[in-house]
């Protein structure tokens, strides 16, 4: 909402309060101040001029050479194509080095042969109106040469941005916006009363208005004015519409707009020689009507709007926009003001439906107040009158109000209002900030009357804002809760996610973060069946409408972001979200899954060290990797799942070459999924000591021979088998394959530690366990022993 | 016998002096003091004197050998300290090598930032709730008093999975959901991701994060409020940083402001990073709107709170001056490493 700070003085005296002060004090009474500008910053050496001497142009027959006179000395010589100038023409004159608005420069130079210092100006090229002129801009005769021309146009004004929030349309007004200013410098404001000079007729008996259906609009004001001459509104009224965005059309439509912005109601003006019976009827749109709006535009219409019609068809769509059969146009002479009060609900959906959201939707859909179309219907009327005083403004208004709005009273509450905000305001100072703001405290019953045009305020919290924000926010102390003592923390899902996080880091891993929802083709490309899925229904484009259900996608994007940044190595992880369907029309389940992802300096038994080393330090034991040759994301012979006893915990493995030349990542690329769900219910930070080893422990090696295909991971089962409570541990130390041990054979090694914790070991004892685990090694996996 | 131990004794000092290396000094030893040495030659000679001269000569001889002795030890140790000198000079390392870094990862600065946060606020008393990202309209917006139709909802451009359904635009659902199962005094943080419908430039994601605060009390005043985030604000920015309430308007929050605070790196004197304002928004808040807290059963009349949202993005962003939001979705090593 732009407020012109000249407009503003119409109400109030703002003496002697700067730009700065104004827009700081504003932003802390709740009126955000966004800029404030000033169009004259955009002239330069732009001045008032008089033409001298007009003579041809020697070589040019549409040009004339002019003498003009900036009152600086010796007149000007300005070389110029207009039609509409003339000898003795008072103009707007861009002299040497001079600027005009959009940043246009104006420099001396040569037309046709013939010197030019400078250019004439005409109202678009001043900026003032966005048509193209046909002519130079004639200012009156006794406009003072030499004058700047943004004093004499009165653009030498500033602007005042305000961002208004939802909660208070009736400061999307200049009337509202005054009403804030004066009550936050606590200056005397006044709304001048409005005199309608109106003739001795009655308008009922030249138009009739009924509403259908009174939830649709609570209010309908319509007023008459007679013989009206269609025509430009004065340059005043042009200039203020122009300074808060809307441009100009003529005097009735004009008008309109103008006690819109000066009254935060929107108006409509129809022709009322188009208006069948001359009859308004308030209605909702029957489903599929149609109507051809102000803009051209063909509409069709449905129940969720609300259509006001004449006797035989729409004329227009409700607080958005009017209809084109009954537009006030050149040809109108006698037209009806509208000025009502329509559902929010319905022309926000209405506007919202026909995709055109108009300053007067904008305003009608935040809750407008009924008893504000009145003043505003007579305040078009009174202008329009004054603007041109051969139209007749017939005699009353037609008012349909089928339910009069009441203020609401609430009561006046001090010292809850002081308890609430940790205050300690006199009661005498939040009835002058109340009254300020128009609200009426009766002190002897302890009430307040809310005004009608507030209707954000509802309860002793909505008051207390409105004391403590004339008040000031920043007098409001600062303290320390005084509550009962509230032990706070994390839960233990939440130390472990920390621990997840810092144990991944601590490996090397960094953390990444990626978004909630996938492209549904990334599912093909990592060779998964899509299955069930959330489906965004206003996504940002087919990329972004799945919420995910896997994660390796996710990652895979990310390394290939890394990869085709020609960064050799990387390796990262993501505690992310998937999002599982349940029953449609319930929440999907959200389950958080550690995902792993690596490539560069990385092979598979380096990606499951550090799952195993995460599992170690999340406390978790029973852990075991079963090889799965027919998971189609991963490596037939390079994938593994793993297992927390018998509980599937999730996937790694190599990455299938052909996903990864899929996700164009000319490299291995390992992964790995894990439930984080399951590796919470087994993790712990329990942790129990163990008295250190008093007695020697001793060691074998065994190297064997086996067949290729046979998994380590047989060995160790047979070793854990014989442990009879002597086997202290037991390491893989060489892993060999070639000719040395021929074709499809394997030698692996493994030194296996004893230890007992009451005494020393003898060889016999070692012995014995030894030549159990060398049997069943020779037995079950047919090694032989070297 | 008394000149060949005084010969002896000043071929030993001469030469014990001379020698430069243990072997040397050993061959000495051997020479002087061995079975066969030249002192050993000598006292065996001793029985040939008189038993008059023995007493006297014997003592010189012991003293001869003391001395022999004690310059051999002398001798030997400095050339035990030279060498080990030696070997160390030897062993000098360029120092100005680079080291061998340890490998390390680095968590999303977006972690980093929220610990921090999440360190401060539970040093106040406060837990972490936690909620749903795909959130019933109803928790999204009607129970935070934003019924449908309401103008508020196209300032959240929101993503729908179906009428009833939205991908969170908020992390204040969690306040609904936190209040609806527990009852007061309540003291939580909600982190999270937050949707909405923003296409992707330097400073929008459709993807977010929010951390909401919730406190719920008898008493709760809104100075309250303002000193918990004054304290917040402390920690996170430095001792000096100063804090500024604006009143604005949340619809799920009466009253509502928006909290400046002073410019990290100015000061206040207007810079860049605050665009010459001297202050920078860094999050919105309010006293819990009486609805809410009815639509969760708690009597406004007998309970008050207060709610904050602080977007971790933009805190992240002046923690680390970053200027582009889309480089913490694209996660380029080189970017995460530098945190």
């Amino acid at each position: 909402m732009n407020l012109p700070i000249s407009w503003l003085k119409d109400y109030m005296n703002i003496d002697g309060i700067t730009d700065n002060e104004f827009a700081d004090k504003m932003t802390m009474s709740g009126s955000i101040v966004e800029k404030i500008t000033n169009p004259a910053s955009e002239f330069k050496n732009v001045v008032v001029g008089k033409i001298l001497k007009i003579e041809k142009h020697p070589d040019a027959d549409k040009l004339v050479v002019c003498q003009v006179d900036v009152g600086e000395g010796d007149p000007i010589q300005i070389v110029t194509g207009a039609k509409n100038v003339f000898e003795g023409a008072v103009v707007p004159v861009a002299k040497h080095k001079s600027l005009l608005p959009g940043g246009v420069k104006i420099t001396k130079g040569k037309l046709r042969g013939v010197e030019s210092f400078g250019m004439m100006c005409s109202t678009d090229e001043l900026g003032i109106s966005e048509e193209r002129a046909t002519g130079i801009l004639i200012l009156p005769d006794d406009t003072p040469i030499g004058e700047d021309i943004t004093k004499v146009l009165g653009l030498d004004e500033s602007v005042a941005e305000f961002e208004i929030t939802s909660n208070r349309p009736d400061c999307m007004s200049i009337i509202g916006l005054a009403r804030e200013v004066a009550a936050t410098f606590d200056r005397d404001f006044n709304i001048p009363e409005i005199n309608v000079d109106e003739n001795d007729e009655i308008a009922s008996d030249y138009a009739t208005i009924e509403i259908e259906d009174p939830d649709v609009c609570s209010r309908y004001v319509g007023r008459v004015v007679k013989n009206v001459k269609i025509e430009p509104s004065p340059e005043w009224m042009q200039r203020r519409l122009k300074a808060c965005g809307i441009r100009a059309i003529n005097n009735v439509v004009d008008v309109t707009n103008y006690v819109m912005l000066e009254y935060g109601q929107p108006m409509h003006a129809y022709d009322l020689d188009h208006v069948e019976d001359k009859k308004i009827i308030v209605r909702r749109a029957a489903e599929g009507e149609q109507l051809e709006t102000l803009d051209d535009q063909p509409r069709t219409l449905s129940h969720e709007m609300i259509a006001i019609s004449d006797t035989k068809r729409a004329i227009g769509v409700a607080g958005v926009m009017g209809g084109a059969n009954s537009e006030v146009t050149d040809d109108t002479t006698n037209v009806l003001f509208e000025s009502a009060n329509f559902s929010a609900v319905l022309v926000r959906r209405g506007a919202k439906a026909l995709g055109m959201r108009t300053d007067a939707s904008a305003l009608f859909e935040k809750g407008l107040d009924p008893e504000n179309c009145m003043n505003a219907i007579n305040r078009a009327c009174e202008l329009l009158k004054n603007m041109q005083p051969s139209c007749e403004v017939v005699g009353g208004a037609i008012d349909v109000y089928p339910n009069k709005k009441e203020a609401l009273v609430l009561p006046f509450e001090p010292e809850k209002m002081n308890r609430f905000l940790g205050t300690d305001i006199p009661e005498s100072d939040m009835i002058d900030y109340l009254t300020r703001l128009d609200f009426k405290v009766d002190a002897d019953s302890m009430t307040v009357t809310v005004p009608t045009f507030r209707g954000d305020i509802e309860s002793m919290a909505d008051i207390s804002e409105e004391v403590v924000r004339i008040y000031g926010y920043d007098k409001i102390p600062s303290t320390l809760m005084n509550s009962a003592v509230v032990v706070g923390g994390k839960t233990f899902k939440q130390k472990i996610e920390d621990e997840v996080k810092n144990a991944l880091t601590s490996f090397g891993l960094s953390e990444i973060m990626t978004y909630s929802f996938i492209d549904p083709k990334e599912y093909a490309l990592t060779n998964i069946e899509m299955g069930d899925v959330i489906r965004i229904t206003n996504p940002l484009g087919e990329e972004n409408s799945v919420m995910r259900t896997m994660t390796l996608s996710s990652m895979l994007k990310i390394l290939r972001v890394n990869y085709n940044r020609f960064r050799d190595a990387a390796e990262l992880f993501e505690l992310a979200t998937i999002y599982i369907p349940t029953e449609k029309g319930k929440l999907p389940e959200e389950k958080q899954v550690i995902s792993i992802g690596m490539y560069g300096d990385a092979d598979f038994y380096k990606l499951k060290g550090i799952v195993e080393a995460l599992l170690d330090k999340l406390g978790i034991r029973k852990y075991s990797f079963r090889p799965q040759s027919a998971n189609p994301s991963y490596h037939p012979g390079r994938c593994a799942e793993v297992y927390i006893g018998d509980k599937k915990l999730g996937v790694i493995g190599e990455v299938h070459p052909e996903v990864a030349e899929n996700f164009k990542i000319d490299a291995d690329v390992y992964c790995a999924e894990l439930d984080f769900n399951t590796i919470l219910n087994s993790a712990t930070f329990d942790k129990h000591y163990k008295a250190l080893p008093k007695f020697p422990a001793t060691s074998r090696d065994i190297a064997m021979v086996l067949d290729k295909a046979v998994n380590v991971g047989e060995i160790e089962k047979i070793i854990e088998k014989n442990r009879s409570n002597i086997v202290e541990s037991y390491k893989l130390f060489d892993i060999y394959e070639g000719s040395q041990v021929g074709n499809g054979k394997k030698s692996v090694a493994y030194s296996i530690t004893f230890r007992a914790a009451d005494r020393t070991l003898t060889d016999d004892e070692v012995n014995a366990v030894m030549g159990k685990i060398l049997e069943s090694l020779k037995s079950e996996l047919n090694a032989q022993l070297r | 016998m008394k000149e060949q131990l005084g010969a002896i004794k000043a071929a030993a000092e001469a030469q014990l002096k001379a020698a430069t290396d243990l072997a040397e000094l050993e061959q000495l030893r051997i020479r002087f003091l061995g079975k066969k040495g030249e002192l050993t030659a000598v006292m065996k000679e001793m029985g040939k004197l008189s038993k008059e001269d023995r007493p006297a000569m014997g003592k010189l001889a012991n003293e001869v050998r003391s001395f022999v002795e004690d310059a051999l030890s002398e001798k030997t140790e400095a050339l035990k300290k030279e060498a080990a000198a030696a070997k160390l000079k030897d062993e000098t390392l360029d120092v100005t090598v680079p080291g061998k870094k340890p490998v390390y990862g680095k968590k999303h600065p977006l972690t980093t930032v929220l610990d921090d946060l999440k360190d401060i606020f539970i040093g106040m008393g406060f837990s972490i709730a936690e909620g749903p990202e795909v959130e019933l309209d109803y928790y999204n917006f009607e129970a935070l008093n934003i019924p449908k139709d309401h103008p508020a909802r196209d300032t959240q451009d929101t993503f729908y999975i179906d009428d009833n359904i939205v991908l969170r635009t908020q992390t204040s659902p969690v306040q609904v959901r936190v209040m609806e199962n527990q009852k007061p005094p309540i003291r939580v943080i909600a982190p999270g991701k937050v949707f909405r419908s923003d296409t992707v430039d330097a400073t929008h994601s459709p993807v977010f994060h929010q951390i909401e605060g919730l406190v719920v009390d008898k008493g709760i005043t809104m100075a309250d409020l303002k000193g918990t985030l004054e304290v917040f604000v402390k920690k996170l920015y430095g001792e000096d940083t100063k804090l500024r309430f604006r009143p604005h308007h949340f619809p799920f929050t009466e009253p509502s402001a928006e909290v400046d605070i002073s410019c990290f790196n100015c000061g206040g004197k207007g810079c860049r990073i605050c665009k010459g304002e001297g202050w920078i928004e860094i999050l919105g808040c309010g006293m819990v709107h009486p609805k809410v807290l009815k639509n969760c059963d708690i009597d406004p009349e007998i309970y008050s709170g207060f709610a904050f949202g602080i977007g971790l993005e933009r805190v992240t962003m002046f923690r680390y001056d970053i200027d582009d939001l889309r480089l913490f979705f694209e996660n380029d090593i080189g970017f995460l490493k530098q945190f």
